[in-house]
Formats: C-alpha cells, structure tokens, sequence
C-alpha cells in the first residue's frame, strides 16, 4: 500500500465511526437480550445444559469405563452434532435475519437510516451485536456443557484433565470455534435476511446443504462454513460408514478463510443496504 | 458557493407503475413551507426523497448542496419525523432519544444533554423514563419530534407532526416551529389542516395527484390565478352606498353585502388598481371603516381552487 493510499485512511474519521458502532451495539444488545425478543436462542443454548445436568446424578457404567477418551469423543460429538449444526446456526438464523429485517417488520429501520451514519457502518454495528450476542449466549453454553460433561467423572479427574492436562486447551478451541461459527453464520445470515423475506427458504437450503457436508466430494466440501469449522475442532469423531473423507483444512487456511469469506459477505450486505429504501406498507 | 436550498430537479419517483411524484422541480427557501395536498398526493414521497428513504426513478436532489443518499454528512444537519408511528419495543422516552444520539456519534454525556434539552423543549420531561408503549398518540407524536431535534438540526421535515395532538399542545409546537425558523432554520411541514399550514406558512407548496401545481408565498400563488377574481372583505358603516361606488369600477366584478348589514364582499380582477382606488371611495361615501381584509389570500382557498376538494379537515 502506498503512503498515500496509508494519509487517506489514517484521515478517515474513526473515532466517528467506533462510536457509532459502539452506540449501535449498545442499544442492539439492550434490545436483544431482553428474554422476550430471543426466546428461542435462550431455549437452545440452555436445552443442552439441563439434560447434561441430569447426567450429574445418573452416570452410566459405559461413560465411566471409557474414561476421559470416551468423554472427549461424547462432547466432541455433541459440540459438532447439536451447537455447530442446530444451535449457533439456528440462533444465528434468528439473530441475524432480524437483524434488519426485525426493524422493517417493526416499522423501526427509519430512526437508523435518519442518523447522520454511513450504511456500512450500521451493518458493521449491527453484526458485531449479533456476534456477540450469540457468542455471549452460545460460548457460554458450551463452556458450561464442557464442565457438565466431565463432572461425573470427579474432580480430581477433572482436575487431571482441565487444568493439569489438555483440557483446556480443548475448551479454549471449542470457544473458539463457537465464536468462528457465530461470524461465519452471522454474516450469512445477515446477508440472506437483507435479500429475503422469509427466513425459512433461505434457512433450510444453507441448512440441508450444511447436513449434507460429509457426503459431499472434497472440492465442494470447502464451500461450507461447517467444514472449515470441524476442522478447527480439538478431538476428530468416528467417520460414518459413507462419509467421504477429506483432509481438514488446516488452521491458517480455516481461520483466514472464515474471515475472508465473512468481509466479502460484510461488503455485499453494505452495498445492498445502501440502496435499500422504506417502504414497509409493502411488508 | 454553499447552496441555502433544498433543490428538486425534474425528479420522478414510481413504485413500479404507480406514481410517487412526476417531474417535480422546486427550490425550497429558509423559513416554514408548508406542504399541502390530499391523502395520497405524493407529500411524503417527496419528504422521503429529501432525506434518502426513497431514491428518485428519474432527476436529481441536493439538500443545501448534499447528497441524500449521504447519510454521514446530511443528518448533522437534518432532522425528520416521520408519520410512522412505531417505536423500538421497550424503550423508554429518553432511553430512545439517547440511543439514537449516540448513533449518530455523540459521546454519553453530550447525548444525555441533548436529550434533556430537547425532552424539555417538547414538555415531556415527566414522561421521559416511561416506556413509549405506555404513551398517549400525543405523547408519541412529541417524543418523535423531540427525536428529530434532538441533535440541532438546520432542517427540520415534519410529516403530520400536528396530528394527535391537543390544542393546547398543538399550540406550543406551532410555537417551536416559529422558533426554530426565526433562527434562520428550514422548517417544512405537510398538513392536512389548512388553516394551520396558513398560520404557520411563510411558503406554501400544492402538491396534487404526484405534480406540484402551485409553490411560493401564498400571496403570490394567489394572485396568479387570474380566472378567480381576488375577494376582499370590507366591514363598514354604510356598504350599500360603497357598494354602488365600487361597482363604477370597471375591474369589480361582484359586491355582495353580508346579512349584517356591516359588511361587503367584493370580488376584483385588479386587487392592485382596487386598493389604489379604495380610500377615495370611502371618502366619497363617508364610511367608518372597520377593517379591510383579504377574503381568500389563505391556503383554504388557493388550495379550493387549485385542487378542487374541501381541504378543511383531517383525514
């Protein structure tokens, strides 16, 4: 990059710009973590966590003779079967398509677009509130579902495990990837809610070909946030007898990859807000 | 040069087949212009492309030489209320007002000034920490306009923001406007109260099936209507005698005395050469003059001519 192109966006007004965007995020989280506008998020996140509670008082005899193996291939199983294919991607739907489309159905999108910020900026404000808003629900969820599950297994063991051992070195990249599937998501999400209507087409297309992953030949697995995902988890899972395998991508390519894929989405979600007009008698 | 203006330049805007507005070219002024025309006349189309919720099909706006459709710069200086009367879900008053300052970029503590400021100037200070859920239409319709002044703007849009409100109050925000444009601000109003629009109008724009048919000070939209003879109003002692005076006048086309028998309507087609030659008449015929008065230089009655329908009343 040139010295010049460097003076230009030094002299971009940025302290205007983080502000917006933290007034922005403010006032979406206020709004959005009020347990009546995301019940439903609410719902998935704590739905794991009180059947994992029940495992506090009934451990089965098979859970303990497998030991911390067996436990790390359990929540590796749960990780990627319930949060990352039902519940980030489900809250991410219900999230991220309100978004924009939450305020049009509202009749609300005016006050923003009569406030002296750029389209752009109100994209990027509401989408890092989403992102936060489901990482804060979900990462805490799994966190939670992490400690739950090994519990059984006593606290010495965990002890073992969490602190002494790789523990959590596992938690940190489950997090992680829980954060990594909120912006893939996310973005997606937002973007689709910006061009559709109804959540539910849209919704159940990138759902059923999310599911189909692992059917799919490599070359199409890597046009998929799940993929770049799974490959990010700590503990593999047993392969089904037709899954097509393909070598995970590694960890400079997923985490890039995540981010490039969620900037080009960020930037056709901004171009398209810019020419969106209201008119919400049409809704 | 920095333009003072809102400007329109043959703009257009359809939505799909229907018509928004058709070929509209304006130049609006400083002061309180008044947009007046029916339900569906296309008076809020034209607010929503001043300020970028609509872009036009075909021509060109500048609003004091800025892009609409340039959020960042236009809404320093641009306030709007709009006719939507809907709110973020369960918000309060003054959480509302403050929230959308800081979007705009005001830091915390400007934000909460402002808010306070402008929930004073619109009286709703009692009411400021309640949810707006629980407000009365009036109540809503003042923390909207307190939202729109909020962060000072030098142009202010105002969609119907009489609706709602009681006289009391009706009388307080006419009041504000006077305010806000006598310190050298646009104010543009769409009404369908006309005799509100006319007391409060330093311009009016007729606005009519999509076309602006008549945009100015009222006086001089008035006396471009040649086919209606201008009607003066003339109380006095004796009209029946000044009646017969002014009817030597070639220009006096009417002369109608009221059933009190202390006041005569005339209709002219020369309002100037009529006023000219109306203290010799009064003279001549020995009158006590109680008041000379224009009859339809109002918005009522331009309004009536150019559009046809009673525009009298809410609808």
């Amino acid at each position: 990059m040139s010295s010049g192109h460097v003076q230009k966006i030094k002299q971009l007004p940025w302290v205007l710009w983080i502000r917006q965007v933290q007034g922005i995020i403010l006032f979406e989280l206020r709004r959005s973590l009020t347990l009546r506008r995301s019940p439903f998020v609410y719902l998935l996140a704590l739905a794991p966590l009180a059947l994992l509670s029940l495992r506090l008082f009934f451990p089965t005899e098979q859970e303990i003779l497998d030991g911390i193996g067996g436990i790390n291939v359990m929540f590796a199983i749960i990780f990627r079967a319930f949060y990352l294919r039902l519940a980030v991607f489900f809250g991410c739907v219900g999230v991220f398509m309100r978004l924009f489309r939450g305020d049009v159905l509202e009749k609300t999108l005016h006050y923003y677009f009569l406030t002296s910020v750029r389209r752009e900026i109100l994209v990027v404000g509401k989408y890092i509130s989403g992102v936060l808003l489901n990482f804060i629900i979900f990462g805490g969820s799994v966190a939670v579902a992490f400690f739950l599950l090994y519990l059984p297994s006593g606290w010495v063991t965990v002890e073992e495990f969490v602190f002494k051992g790789p523990g959590m070195g596992h938690l940190f990249s489950y997090v992680g990837v829980t954060f990594l599937a909120c912006i893939g998501y996310g973005a997606v999400f937002l973007l689709m809610g910006l061009f559709f209507r109804n959540p539910i087409v849209p919704a159940s297309v990138i759902l059923g070909w999310e599911y189909i992953n692992f059917l799919l030949p490599p070359y199409l697995k890597k046009i998929s946030v799940i993929y770049y995902l799974e490959s990010l988890c700590p503990v593999p899972i047993p392969s089904g007898p037709v899954t097509i395998l393909a070598e995970p991508a590694p960890f400079w390519l997923a985490v890039p990859g995540l981010l490039g894929l969620t900037l080009v989405v960020l930037v056709i979600a901004g171009l398209k807000i810019r020419q969106m007009e209201i008119s919400y008698g049409e809704e | 040069m920095e333009s003072r203006e809102i400007r329109f330049e043959n703009v257009s805007k359809f939505d799909g087949e229907v018509l928004g507005i058709n070929r509209v070219s304006l130049a609006i002024r400083p002061g309180i212009t008044g947009l007046v025309g029916p339900n569906g006349s296309g008076k809020t189309t034209l607010m929503n492309l001043m300020t970028g919720l609509l872009r036009p099909t075909r021509g060109k706006v500048s609003v004091l030489g800025l892009s609409p459709y340039d959020p960042e710069h236009l809404f320093r200086n641009v306030g709007y209320c709009t006719q939507f009367d809907a709110f973020p879900r369960g918000t309060t008053g003054f959480h509302f007002i403050q929230s959308f300052l800081r979007i705009h970029g005001f830091t915390g503590a400007e934000a909460t000034r402002l808010t306070e400021e402008a929930l004073i100037r619109v009286k709703l200070t009692e009411a400021a920490d309640r949810k707006i859920a629980a407000y009365s239409k009036g109540m809503r319709q003042r923390i909207k306009l307190a939202q729109a002044i909020a962060h000072n703007p030098g142009i202010l849009i105002l969609d119907e923001p009489l609706n709602g409100l009681d006289p009391m109050a009706r009388a307080e925000v006419i009041a504000l406007f006077r305010e806000l444009s006598a310190d050298g601000k646009h104010v543009i109003i769409s009404s369908h109260i006309l005799h509100e629009v006319d007391m409060i109008s330093d311009q009016v724009i007729m606005i009519n099936g999509g076309y602006v048919v008549a945009e100015g000070e009222i006086q001089d939209v008035r006396s471009e209507m040649p086919e209606h003879p201008i009607q003066v109003l003339i109380r006095c002692s004796d009209p029946g005698r000044l009646a017969s005076r002014l009817f030597q006048m070639d220009h006096v086309v009417e002369a109608k005395i009221q059933a009190d028998q202390k006041g005569l309507l005339i209709r002219t087609r020369d309002a100037d050469q009529f006023y000219l030659r109306l203290n010799e008449a009064i003279l001549e015929t020995g009158q006590d003059i109680e008041a000379v008065a224009p009859a339809d230089e109002d918005v009522h009655s331009v309004y009536q001519y150019l559009i046809g329908s009673n525009g009298g009343s809410t609808s």
